[in-house]
């Protein structure tokens, strides 16, 4: 008799909410009923509200259990969930789940239904496929294929991702010197995922990291690099785990190292770890930390693809920017570039979060309607109030109003009414939201964490927070109100990056958008 | 008259403040790490998961050893929120205060956790047990609010929850 296939995924979230315990449960009723189970650890399929979801696979298809608790494992038992029994938290086919159903997910094709550590399961599900037409092509036609895809950086900048790897296969190779590392170029995946929330990246990571890793090496083939790092956030440790044991399992099986399948090509890669500065998501802050300094941003020009690690032409992307790419090698550009809507092509792995009945990933072609995610796949708040805000794109990103529901999203739609997609996180907030706080809060994170190199970052901040404070206790309102404003401009036209650039965002949409919060009734509270 | 070129030692030694089994184990992280490029961030991660912090007097052996200034090392220490100069509680509790725990009622929380700690965030308890540091952002996002024990990580924890959670810690903690 064969074994039964069972899923409990190890996914970070799961895991928080138990999905060990219920493993473990499930192993031991299993063993103690002579139930012939085969535990699987899988990804998320990124519907938290039903985490941790149990997942069994039958001659019906894979059918689903959730949320489980460890309490309910003997009842699953007793009703016979391996061979598909009624149960209370019986969901059906996992797939059928309209949440699920109606996403387009080439990125999270596999997250949650394959073994994420299991190279022949991913080989199973169609991986490697887009490094096998790589490895027939032209550097050139590798750049022209991404080029033609539309695909654009997903951490936030959405700049297109070929013309960046065009200019670090045409940037000539900087001499070196002594600590300054060979003379080669560089893969960088920016893994820093520091924007609340966002959770995107962890759970490709801890989901699906043999696409991540195929992705770089596309990447290196692509602009000729033959050293790539991840630099990864120090919050996330499951995925720190993850990568490293399927980096060894790439290496073990050469789809990393000297002799990339055959084909005497190099590539080599290695996770590297961050330390807690939400500033080294922003690329020259992460280089200079992945060097081994305090992660100041950089002047730019020159650009690291250009000038990047070492003083070496670097490729820095994101996670996701990555792992976008087999699949455009796998079925071409055109395939991709039928997504999307505008000069934004391609689909984005949406999250959903903060005070939200069903968070989770939703991966959707771009077009869709703020209200749509929300409402149709969020299903309003958790706490069952009216939904007074919404902050799109992190901690950078603007409070946006119910009014401004409508807007698609858009990379350009979003620019339009001053806002930002960012890395696709949404935080929904309720009406019991206080938005002077909220953006008191803005002033405060961005004096956390400024790397203070310049001025109207690392000092407006801490002044924003003081005026911020003065205008919630109601001392001379409305001069406060227009030094603030003055404040922001100078931040938003003054700073070096983005941090300190786009820290007025939520500060000037929040007042704008809310400025009954901002007057002096609020004082009282603190 | 020629004499032989002497290299003039220096006093004192780096690291030779550091007690014999933390010198012991920042030279082994520098033994492990010393090699890769950018080796500094591997070289402390190693020193603090291996002694729970980064103590003062491995400033001048990671400086010397990495060929780098002093002042280098302690800059890069000192901007990285995870690396600590003191030592920490037996356990790291890292508690989110971003936005997407925000909407959730992490300020309740946070303010629960340091009167029930009796602690504010970078101290640690009378008893050593517990030291509470602020996080932004653990990826928990669509079920917070959430913290960070160590390297598990809970999620929806209410004030009721986070008593639980310590209690399940401490009584763990007695039976080991």
């Amino acid at each position: 008799m064969n074994a039964i296939k069972v899923y409990v995924p190890r996914d970070a979230t799961a895991l928080a909410l138990g999905a060990e315990s219920v493993a473990r449960a499930i192993a031991q009723q299993a063993q103690a009923r002579g139930a012939p189970v085969q535990l699987v650890r899988n990804g998320s399929r990124g519907m938290f509200w039903l985490e941790p979801l149990v997942e069994v696979a039958t001659d019906n298809g894979r059918l689903g259990y959730g949320p489980v608790c460890v309490t309910d494992v003997p009842s699953l038992f007793e009703a016979d969930f391996l061979h598909g029994g009624a149960h209370r938290l019986a969901l059906g086919r996992t797939e059928e789940i309209a949440y699920l159903k109606r996403q387009e997910r080439l990125c999270f094709a596999r997250v949650g239904v394959t073994d994420p550590l299991d190279l022949d399961d991913y080989l199973a599900h169609g991986g490697y496929r887009g490094l096998q037409r790589a490895l027939d092509m032209k550097p050139a036609e590798i750049v022209q294929t991404v080029t033609d895809s539309g695909l654009r950086g997903r951490g936030g900048a959405a700049f297109p991702a070929g013309i960046k790897w065009k200019t670090v296969l045409e940037a000539p190779l900087s001499p070196t010197g002594p600590g300054r590392g060979g003379a080669r170029k560089y893969i960088v995946c920016n893994a820093d995922e520091g924007d609340s929330g966002t959770f995107s990246d962890r759970m490709l990571m801890e989901g699906d990291p043999f696409l991540l890793i195929e992705g770089m090496t596309i990447a290196a083939l692509a602009v000729g690099a033959d050293q790539g790092y991840i630099y990864l956030r120090s919050e996330y440790p499951h995925a720190w785990r993850a990568l490293n044991r399927a980096i060894a399992t790439a290496y073990e099986r050469h789809y990393l190292g000297a002799n990339l399948l055959g084909s005497g090509k190099r590539f080599d890669l290695e996770a590297r770890l961050g330390a807690g500065a939400y500033i080294c998501g922003e690329e020259t802050s992460l280089l200079e930390s992945l060097e081994g300094k305090r992660g100041q941003i950089r002047y730019k020009p020159p650009l690291p693809a250009v000038k990047g690690l070492f003083g070496q032409p670097t490729v820095v992307n994101n996670v996701i920017t990555f792992a976008s790419v087999p699949v455009i090698l796998e079925r071409g550009a055109k395939f991709y570039q039928d997504y999307g809507m505008g000069r934004s092509r391609g689909t984005l792995p949406l999250q959903l979060a903060g005070n939200i009945r069903h968070g989770g990933l939703v991966e959707k072609a771009f077009g869709l309607s703020l209200r749509e995610l929300i409402y149709d796949y969020g299903g309003g708040t958790a706490s069952g109030r009216p939904v007074r805000a919404v902050q799109v794109g992190g901690p950078l990103g603007a409070y946006l109003p119910e009014a401004q529901f409508d807007t698609p999203l858009d990379y350009e739609a979003f620019a339009k009414i001053g806002a930002m997609l960012g890395h696709g996180g949404v935080v929904v907030f309720d009406d019991t939201v206080d938005m002077a706080a909220q953006a008191r809060f803005a002033m405060e994170f961005c004096a956390v964490e400024s790397c203070g190199k310049c001025t109207p970052c690392r000092i407006g901040s801490v002044r924003g927070v003081e005026v911020l404070d003065r205008i919630r206790a109601g001392v001379d309102r409305e001069r406060n109100l227009a030094l603030l404003r003055d404040l922001c401009e100078t931040m938003t036209h003054a700073s070096l990056c983005a941090m300190g650039g786009l820290t007025p965002n939520p500060v000037l949409s929040a007042l704008n958008h809310f400025p009954e919060d901002f007057a002096a009734r609020r004082a009282s509270a603190a | 008259m020629e004499t032989a070129r002497k290299i003039i030692p220096i006093r004192p030694e780096p690291g030779a403040n550091l007690p014999a089994e933390q010198r012991a184990a920042v030279l082994a992280a520098l033994q492990a790490h010393r090699e890769r490029q950018g080796a500094l961030l591997p070289v402390l991660h190693a020193v603090q998961d291996a002694l729970g912090y980064v103590p003062r007097e491995a400033v001048p052996l990671i400086a010397h050893e990495l060929n780098l200034s002093r002042a280098e090392v302690h800059g890069v220490i000192s901007f990285y929120h995870h690396f600590r100069s003191e030592k920490s509680g037996r356990h790291v509790i890292y508690l989110c205060r971003a936005e997407a725990c925000q909407a959730n009622g992490c300020a309740r929380l946070e303010a629960h956790a340091k009167k029930r700690l009796g602690i504010d965030y970078r101290q640690t308890t009378a008893d050593g047990a517990w030291t509470l540091e602020p996080v932004y952002c653990l990826g928990n996002c669509a079920c917070g609010p959430s913290l960070m024990i160590d390297t598990t990580l809970y999620a929806r924890v209410t004030p009721e929850r986070f008593d639980a959670v310590l209690r399940e810690h401490a009584s763990g903690e007695a039976a080991a």
